[in-house]
């Protein structure tokens, strides 16, 4: 299948469809936020502070007079560039594990796969605020704490996809071939999971912007000025009683671009896996 | 009236008892009052520790001094009925109140008084406020109640100084385990402290003057602004002597369950700067920075309008405040040519060290904006009060902070070469040691003015405002200070109107 006939019946695909169209919006305003805001949200305008939204400014002001709407295009930036990184990390570490225990077998599998575990065990956000805690808070800090989330989700898929594979014809063949076993995994086995490691990156990617965002609202995500869409809600909380579009929009913000994802990631499942696609048909 | 709290609780017992609950709470006013505080204390020894907290958990309630500050900063009798003062004004005769007991049971004599003073002073002492005695020469028993304190010169405030809480009198049985078991002779005795979450006081029924109106007084101690804000409106708290979310004081003002008092703290909040350090031991750049800020705007941003902007390190509501706001007007021109000629023409890097309180944290944003636009750009380093204190505040490790002292009449500290602001100042010195030797109010008053007018000239720190109270609490309650001239929650006239 070709991009374009890809794309031609993805789009059929009504979750894919309003997936794509919103990941893609909220990209476009991280990208925008590059050249233009409407206002500036590093220089604090106290005089316009906690304006109900309006004309001038959509979404309203915050407490230092700065424009949310501004805020939360910056604060996009912030988040996807977390949440990307955090998924690259979570590929790029967990699937040469989980393919390597997957070659390897044996005590040297089961090994790695308990040490995923352990680190799977830890809630997510605990193990990201013990890191941050060590390491003091911040952008870079948040990056490492979920994508040390993400290795053993994605060690553990690879694996598991790695092994169902092992055992097929193909790879028989390769293997009869006298090719390596790292040859064989780079070459065959990686490109047969890759539409399992799209699904579950843009799957992990949302769940990541959700993390990013749970960290900036307990203080150990990006520090200010930069905005980012947690700490927009924590520092809305005890303002929800006179100023609500504080909390509504960067709330709504993290949930569009969630749905978003997660229909996007939907409607990849979807569309990728044969079975599924024939089912449907 | 019929209190909500018990009334929920009736209602989920059987309909038999509701009747009776109801009744007793409907005829009786409550006793017990539950005060929120935002930080915990360390310890409960206000001779032996610098935090506010403590302080405001055992001052006036627990422990007494010779002399008691009223609400309003008066110098009152408490331990000491009277005193006399000589001629020369070095010799302090204190007579002491007899019959006064120590929760524990033992006598409070004149040998406490020796004991306590004595302890506070010496070598090596763990007083925050060392400098309260520092005048003092010696002191001496004359018979069980009476207590001569000689100085080294005469003292103006000395009464005031010996109101501290850090001069409380202590006895020596119960001196070393007082962080944890206080006993003093006030009119709460400890009940239990439930470490990270309140300490409870009892009402000492043999205490020696007026009996409290309250039988139980718990200290809870919420940190987080919204949790504060919740448990208000629940009524899990009855009282906030100072409620921490400033952008709440509207909400709560609207509501007729509770009282709202904007009262005055003796608290300068102020951009502390470190004067040893490059670039800011640099008078022209702190003046930079002093003429970089805008007060109004971080009142305003921060407090939400509760606040006095301050030109100097003095409370304005002290009549020897000298209005020194307009000093360094917002002139953003200036500072960066003051910058240019200290020999940073395109400004510099510098890290600004916050503490929790929203007005440091919200001030600092504020003030990091402010400051960018005379080319400083700083890096907010969010941190925690136990890392505050060692690091900033001990080790002297830092650029700019932001902290209120809430100490009373504390511009002496200026004089301190080891304090953190690092400022040595040998005219400031020269003066305060003039001002420590002076009895005349008037001339201490303009010693007063000419302190303030060296550290702003010096620009020693960035002077933001004078921390306001927002006192929010129960309508029914009656009795709770409206400002805070020292350190305290004195809950002695405390009590519930039903």
């Amino acid at each position: 299948m070709n991009t374009s006939e890809f794309f031609k019946t993805a789009l059929r695909n009504r979750s894919f469809a309003i997936g794509l169209f919103i990941s893609l919006l909220v990209i476009a305003m991280a990208l925008v936020s590059y050249i233009w805001t409407p206002y500036s949200v590093i220089d604090l305008d106290i005089g316009a502070k906690l304006k109900a939204p309006n004309v001038d400014y959509w979404f309203g002001t915050d407490h230092f007079g700065r424009d949310i709407f501004s805020m939360i295009m910056v604060g996009a930036r912030n988040s996807i560039a977390v949440a990307l990184v955090a998924v690259f990390v979570g590929i790029g570490i967990g699937v040469p594990v989980g393919c390597w225990a997957a070659a390897r077998g044996g005590f040297f599998d089961e090994a790695l796969m308990r040490g995923n575990d352990v680190i799977f065990a830890f809630p997510a956000l605990l193990s990201a605020v013990m890191i941050t805690a060590v390491f003091g808070p911040g952008a870079i800090n948040a990056i490492i704490a979920i994508g040390i989330f993400n290795i053993p989700v994605f060690a553990r898929l690879a694996r598991g996809a790695a092994l169902s594979l092992w055992p097929r014809d193909f790879i028989m063949a390769a293997r009869a071939a006298g090719k390596s076993s790292f040859r064989i995994t780079w070459e065959h086995i990686v490109p047969n999971m890759t539409n399992l490691l799209i699904v579950q990156g843009t799957i992990a990617f949302a769940l990541g912007i959700i993390q990013e965002a749970g960290l900036a609202y307990v203080g150990l995500g990006t520090q200010p000025p930069f905005p980012s869409w947690g700490k927009m809600l924590n520092e809305a909380q005890t303002m929800m009683s006179f100023a609500p579009h504080m909390a509504i929009f960067p709330g709504l913000a993290i949930v569009i671009t969630v749905l978003g994802l997660n229909l996007l990631g939907d409607g990849l499942r979807d569309v990728l896996d044969p079975r599924i696609a024939k089912e449907r048909s | 009236m019929m209190n909500f709290k018990k009334f929920a609780f009736a209602a989920a017992l059987t309909t038999a008892l509701v009747p009776a609950l109801g009744i007793t709470s409907a005829l009786a006013a409550k006793t017990s009052l539950n005060m929120g505080m935002v930080l915990e204390p360390p310890h409960l020894d206000p001779t032996a520790g610098a935090p506010a907290a403590i302080d405001e958990v055992v001052y006036a309630n627990i422990y007494e001094g010779l002399t008691r500050i009223g609400s309003k900063g008066e110098v009152l009798p408490a331990l000491a009925e009277s005193w006399d003062i000589s001629a020369d004004g070095k010799t302090y005769t204190f007579k002491l109140r007899s019959g006064v007991k120590y929760h524990d049971g033992s006598d409070f004599e004149a040998t406490d008084v020796k004991f306590s003073l004595d302890r506070a002073r010496a070598e090596g002492s763990t007083n925050a406020q060392k400098a309260l005695f520092a005048g003092i020469e010696s002191v001496e028993v004359v018979d069980p109640t009476t207590v001569k304190v000689m100085l080294k010169a005469p003292a103006g405030n000395f009464l005031f100084n010996m109101g501290w809480g850090d001069a409380v009198i202590v006895a020596p049985e119960s001196a070393d385990t007082n962080k944890t078991a206080p006993v003093g002779t006030g009119p709460f005795k400890f009940g239990n402290w439930v470490k990270g979450a309140s300490v409870d006081l009892v009402r000492n029924d043999a205490y020696w003057g007026k009996q409290a109106g309250l039988e139980k007084a718990t200290f809870k101690f919420i940190s987080d602004p919204a949790a504060a804000m919740s448990a208000m409106l629940a009524g899990d708290v009855d009282a906030f002597a100072n409620f921490p979310a400033p952008e709440a004081v509207p909400q709560l003002r609207a509501d007729p369950r509770f009282k709202v008092v904007i009262g005055s703290t003796e608290g300068e909040t102020i951009l502390s700067t470190n004067n040893a350090k490059p670039p800011f031991n640099d008078v022209r750049v702190r003046r930079a920075i002093a003429h970089a800020l805008d007060r109004q705007a971080i009142v305003d941003g921060a407090m939400f309008g509760l606040g006095t902007p301050i030109g100097t390190h003095f409370a304005p509501h002290h009549p020897a405040y000298v209005d020194l706001t307009g000093r360094y007007p917002m002139d953003i021109e200036g500072a960066k040519k003051l910058l240019a000629a200290a020999g940073h023409p395109n400004g510099f890097k510098a890290t600004l060290k916050l503490p929790p309180p929203s007005y440091a944290r919200r001030g600092g944003e504020i003030i990091a904006s402010q400051l960018r636009k005379i080319g400083i750009e700083l890096e907010i380093i969010p941190v925690e009060w136990g890392v505050w204190v060692p690091e900033v505040f001990k080790g002297k490790d830092y650029d700019l902070t932001i902290v209120s002292h809430t100490e009373p009449q504390d511009i002496g500290i200026y004089a301190r070469d080891d304090y953190y602001f690092q400022y040595s100042s040998d005219s400031f010195k020269s003066t305060m040691e003039k001002l420590n030797a002076e009895t005349d109010t008037q001339k201490r008053y303009a010693l007063m003015g000419e302190a303030q007018k060296t550290i702003t000239e010096d620009a020693v720190n960035g002077y933001l405002f004078q921390l306001a109270k927002a006192g929010v609490w129960n309508a029914k309650i009656n009795g709770l200070w409206e400002n805070s001239p020292v350190q305290a929650n004195d809950l002695t006239g405390v009590s519930w109107s039903d």
